[in-house]
């Protein structure tokens, strides 16, 4: 049974030993959505991703992955989801043509192994043995082996970590890519300007719970929050207010100063202090 | 929950193409072999190791255990099972390990492959550099040494068969014992001191016979043993039968033992195969 929904978990929990790793998760992700779990390092992202990856057992809670449970997943399962792990195995000895092409021959209805190459950027790194490769194009050959066989739904644990900004960019541009085809994609990252710059929806997970979902412009309620409006008074100190009406107050404070006023700044809270707030940190 | 109705994608409504099992398996296997042979220090080792140790134990024991019989004949068959288990226990059982830490048995398990794609790539791995090797130390041995090969068709069979079973008993052990390494670096740790003391006690450095009885018993519980034993019977005269432990080769008891490892091995390796590290949960 197929619905619009590509993940819906129900009260997921998983614990080592003593430690909670998730505490109660509830999620949904709508196909062709783009969704970022967004949370310090040990919060439970990983450990919730790779529990709808089927790599690991859940101890209570209701899961469906694509409408299938992924710890008993259908027999097509996993010809429609893609993987790209943190820290994954590398075939140091062949070339990433030849890693692709392996990968595409496991899928009934592989993207052809070229065109994979090309689009994650490696095109002209196609006859290079894998333990050549930067940093930055080792993670653009995990995705391109979690994208050859064609995924409806494509899971990114922490993609970017150790990206220099330029590859971040090209890399970001590359899932805008993967999302505008229609592919589903949720993934992991402790960046708050990666979940801004990708993300329809954003989940904050901190201590193994889901704080807040929504989108990442009124996580928070962000959109709502007060401006603060500062500036300088003639006698040099300085002076602020949070306002609802910030508009109104600098106009008011410009027929107060006849003018410039000085030293005039309207600030929102930032996305940073919003998330900071939420994990515990202010 | 929703009812909305959604058309079929049009990956379940495209033709399937997917490879059949025996497309897949030596696909798997092609890509073990490419990975061996482009890791230099492996083929150099792998191969050369037991090529290496005849050469020594042909030089140092340069005479004759009988009459027109030269100790190399002897000496061979160890060799022969000591490389035999080389590629097989030895490599599976440290590769693994390092293949599990890296990631890469995980990253597998992301894909549709099946699960004994893998194992089918490992065992053609193992099947096909056994054999070069194998074919590279007799090559060497005869050239330089005055081995006799094999005269008859039968003994050829019993070199066949008692190959065959020990490699596959030794690959199913190096399967097993690679999930007793918890790292990629402890894996060599597990496999040589079990390999070494094997190679000891089961006559591949001295004569069996020799060892004291203890020993032999102890040995006899092993693949290692059984797969020198069998070897001889086909480089030795049959008339050293009458010096084995047993009063002869003992071919049958020779079969049931490396058969008994297979099973063995393959309840092990499927009891414990793990694909994701003990600190991946």
């Amino acid at each position: 049974m197929e619905d619009e929904l590509a993940i819906s978990v129900r009260g997921l929990r998983k614990a080592y030993r003593e430690t909670v790793a998730v505490a109660g998760v509830d999620l949904d992700v709508r196909r062709g959505e783009v969704f970022a779990l967004l949370g310090p390092n040990g919060a439970g992202k990983t450990t919730t991703v790779e529990i709808l990856e089927g790599y690991r057992k859940r101890d209570a809670g209701e899961v469906s992955v694509l409408g299938s449970d992924p710890a008993a997943p259908a027999a097509d399962w996993r010809s429609r989801v893609g993987i790209v792990l943190q820290g994954t195995g590398e075939f140091d000895e062949l070339t990433v043509s030849e890693v692709v092409r392996h990968f595409a021959g496991f899928y009934a209805d592989a993207d052809d192994p070229d065109k994979v190459i090309a689009r994650v950027g490696l095109a002209d790194k196609a006859k290079a043995r894998t333990h050549a490769l930067s940093g930055g194009q080792k993670r653009r050959l995990d995705v391109a082996l979690g994208i050859v066989g064609r995924p409806e739904l494509l899971f990114l644990d922490e993609p970017t970590t150790g990206f220099d900004p330029e590859a971040r960019r090209e890399f970001w541009e590359l899932i805008r890519d993967l999302a505008a085809a229609g592919t589903t994609i949720l993934l992991t990252t402790h960046y708050l300007d990666e979940a801004e710059a990708l993300a329809d929806r954003v989940g904050v997970i901190a201590d193994g719970r889901l704080v807040e979902v929504a989108a990442p412009g009124r996580l928070g309620n962000r959109h709502e929050a007060l401006a603060t409006v500062s500036w300088r008074t003639p006698e040099g100190v300085v002076e602020s207010a949070e306002s609802a009406t910030p508009t109104a107050l600098v106009a008011e404070l410009a027929t107060r100063f006849g003018g410039e006023v000085p030293g005039l700044t309207v600030t929102r809270p930032t996305l940073e202090d919003v998330y900071l707030r939420m994990i515990g940190h202010t | 929950m929703s009812t909305t109705m959604t058309p079929a994608t049009p990956a379940t409504a495209m033709p399937r193409r997917r490879l059949g099992p025996v497309a897949l398996g030596l696909r798997q296997g092609r890509l073990e072999i490419t990975q061996f042979l482009r890791s230099r220090e492996s083929v150099v080792f792998t191969l050369g190791f037991p090529v290496i140790m005849i050469m020594i134990f042909a030089s140092i024991f340069d005479g004759e255990i009988a009459p027109g019989v030269r100790f190399t004949q002897y000496f061979v068959t160890g060799m022969i099972a000591t490389g035999l288990m080389t590629v097989s226990f030895q490599n599976l059982g440290i590769w693994i390990p390092i293949e599990r830490d890296r990631g890469v048995l995980k990253r597998y398990r992301g894909t549709p492959m099946p699960k004994w794609a893998y194992f089918a790539g490992k065992v053609i791995l193992v099947v096909v550099i056994g054999v070069a090797e194998t074919a590279l130390l007799l090559a060497v041995s005869a050239a330089l040494f005055d081995l006799e090969l094999p005269g008859t068709a039968a003994k050829w069979l019993t070199f066949g068969w008692v190959s065959a079973l020990g490699i596959t008993a030794c690959t199913l052990c190096g399967i097993a014992i690679s999930s007793l390494a918890r790292s990629s670096r402890s894996g060599s740790a597990v496999v040589t001191p079990v390999a070494l003391v094997l190679q000891f006690i089961s006559g591949v450095f001295f004569v069996f016979t020799q060892l004291p009885s203890w020993m032999q018993q102890v040995a006899a519980l092993f693949p290692l043993k059984w797969m020198c034993q069998g070897l001889r019977s086909v480089f030795l005269p049959d008339a050293f039968g009458a010096q084995e432990p047993g009063g002869s080769f003992e071919l049958g008891r020779v079969a049931l033992v490396l058969a008994a490892w297979c099973v063995i091995g393959l309840l092990l390796c499927l009891g414990t195969f793990r694909w994701t590290t003990k600190r991946d949960g």
